[in-house]
């Protein structure tokens, strides 16, 4: 059973039409990145799965029921993206309140307090807690009650590079341990390792979906070759350019080697005929990252659609 | 309902911490001892006057006062939640709408039922001991019959004020809204009611007239506090036309329950369709 389905979802908001034929799905265990801009539809797509809003078309069903519905509410946690609470409270009160209306054990709250690292601050009010603690503090109130679907929108926001790391090696952990989980973010450094499959959505459609390597192939970007000249680098220009036929972009860099970007279909052949010419002396191999088939499906009109979030 | 009463609750423990509880309740009782010593002090006489009096002033500083502070105290039940960033990740709970709104209602109803109950019960209980020819089986009753109806006066404004609360996205507005209401009901609509009185040269069927009082609730609470005496003397302004009241006091306390549940339940309504 998946832990959500989107069926050619579309959501109208007015007379903007904010999701556009969405089909995405998410299985037990999996991480799932949620990339686009701002006023992509990441944070529509979440609130659909929420239940917060109903599509104007199309079928959204969530852990085997409908979305909203109180026995599926039950097991999502669920991270807003600029977390607020109660600044009057301390971080203990609340995360007591939150779990009181999920009906789960308050037991588990200092423990939880403990694992994002407030195990000290837990008896401090809000109003004194810096956004990163904020921050902290919204995602043990979304691991309230063990959720089967985690949903994380800006997760790493305010959070320094140590604490960013923990938090993904958590999801990790979550994940192995059968929580299916969706990482909603613009800033993609550093999150390529810890997601199973990404979606990249431009104007309320899906781009591309699929994991790391399908959507290289989707891509179909270029693949930089690093190559450093074993006996000159108008030696190794030449044997490039018979190669490639004229094709190849050829660039120097600042070590004395050089960059040459292929098609992903030509890649072994140039590297096999580089190493029958004897003119390499060492080679490196560039795939795009995630940040680049980003860019490339964003486009470079990627500027002009941050508009706002929806 | 555990859902309803976990927002309750945090409502209440809200108004116990910032101190809105004993604040409204020290108002309500030194301004209850107040009228009862000196609220006859105008014509000369300081001192316990008669429980209908007292009464009687105690209803018209309610009509002012309750409102106002119910007002207050929820006019913010809602867009406070939105604006403070907590109604979008509250409604991703297992917690509906309604249950939310009701929470909240219960809570703040609560709140305002207990310093009503305590400020009044305090005053009520000083009269008792200190005023040596009071009959305390009138007193009892009559304070009984004049909390319950604050109570529900009070009751009837959070309900307003959730009215508001749910249709705004600006807490500064709702703020606005909630004074707006309090002119209305406590300043303009009887006014308005005279006038169209006068201007209508006779012309108006005076049958009408007392039902019209009904579209108010303070002056169904003031007619409740003050036709229960029987002594249609005390009644002064468009009130007057109320001293032969076709609607018995059972009408009265059914009217001005409607006024808690009619605007809670457009608020519900309302809330239902709010986009979030």
């Amino acid at each position: 059973m998946s832990c959500f389905r989107l069926e050619n979802v579309s959501y109208r908001y007015d007379k903007a039409l904010v999701l556009r034929g969405v089909d995405l799905r998410l299985e037990p265990g999996e991480i799932l990145g949620l990339f686009g801009h701002n006023g992509a539809g990441k944070t529509t797509s979440i609130k659909l799965i929420l239940g917060l809003m109903t599509p104007t078309q199309g079928k959204v069903s969530v852990l085997g029921g409908e979305a909203g519905e109180p026995q599926v509410s039950q097991h999502i946690g669920y991270l807003p993206e600029n977390v607020m609470f109660y600044p009057q409270l301390t971080g203990r009160e609340i995360l007591n309140h939150f779990a009181r209306l999920k009906g789960a054990s308050l037991a588990q709250v200092p423990e939880l307090l403990e694992q994002v690292g407030l195990g000290d601050a837990m008896n401090a009010r809000v109003k004194t807690y810096s956004k990163g603690m904020r921050q902290r503090l919204g995602l043990a109130q979304a691991l309230l009650g063990k959720p089967k679907l985690l949903m994380l929108d800006e997760p790493t926001v305010g959070l320094d590079p140590v604490a960013t790391a923990d938090l993904y090696r958590l999801l990790r952990r979550l994940r192995d341990e059968g929580t299916a989980i969706v990482l909603c973010s613009h800033v993609l450094p550093g999150v390529e390792p810890y997601i199973d499959r990404a979606a990249i959505l431009t104007e309320g459609a899906v781009q591309a979906v699929g994991d790391l390597a399908s959507l290289r192939r989707q891509a179909n970007m270029a693949v930089t070759l690093s190559i450093e000249p074993a006996n000159g680098v108008s030696a190794l220009e030449k044997v490039i350019a018979n190669a490639s036929a004229g094709n190849g972009l050829m660039t120097h860099d600042s070590n004395g080697r050089l960059r040459v970007d292929v098609r992903p279909s030509e890649k072994m052949a140039m590297i096999q005929t580089l190493l029958d010419s004897g003119e390499v002396g060492d080679l490196g191999i560039h795939q795009p990252t995630l940040e680049d088939i980003y860019v490339h499906f964003i486009g470079s009109g990627g500027l002009a659609h941050r508009g706002g979030s929806q | 309902m555990n859902s309803i009463w976990t927002i309750a609750r945090k409502e209440f423990s809200d108004s116990l911490r910032n101190r809105w509880l004993m604040a409204i309740a020290l108002v309500f009782a030194v301004l209850a001892l107040g009228i009862a010593w000196f609220g006859a002090a105008a014509s000369g006489q300081v001192g316990y006057a008669s429980t209908p009096a007292t009464i009687a002033s105690l209803a018209s500083l309610g009509i002012f006062l309750i409102p106002l502070i119910a007002l207050l105290l929820s006019y913010d039940a809602i867009v406070g939640e939105e604006e403070g960033g907590t109604l979008l990740l509250l409604l991703t709970y297992p917690l509906s709408r309604g249950q939310l709104l009701f929470g909240k209602f219960l809570g703040h109803g609560l709140t305002l039922a207990l310093a009503t109950l305590i400020g009044f019960g305090v005053a009520g209980v000083a009269i008792a001991v200190l005023v040596d020819d009071v009959v305390i089986g009138t007193l009892a009753v009559a304070m009984f019959r004049f909390v319950l109806s604050t109570i529900l006066l009070g009751w009837g404004f959070i309900a307003l004020a959730y009215l508001i609360s749910v249709r705004v996205s600006e807490k500064p507005v709702a703020a606005g809204l909630a004074l707006g209401v309090w002119f209305f009901f406590v300043l303009i609509f009887d006014l308005m009611l005279l006038g169209t009185l006068v201007a209508s040269e006779g012309k108006m069927n005076p049958e009408l007239l007392p039902w019209l009082l009904m579209l108010n609730p303070t002056d169904i609470y003031r007619l409740l506090n003050i036709v229960a005496f029987g002594d249609g003397g005390q009644l002064s302004g468009v009130l007057s036309l109320g001293a032969d009241l076709p609607i018995s006091a059972g009408g009265l306390w059914f009217a001005l329950a409607l006024w808690c549940v009619i605007p809670l339940a457009g608020a519900w309504a309302l809330f239902r369709r709010r986009r979030i």
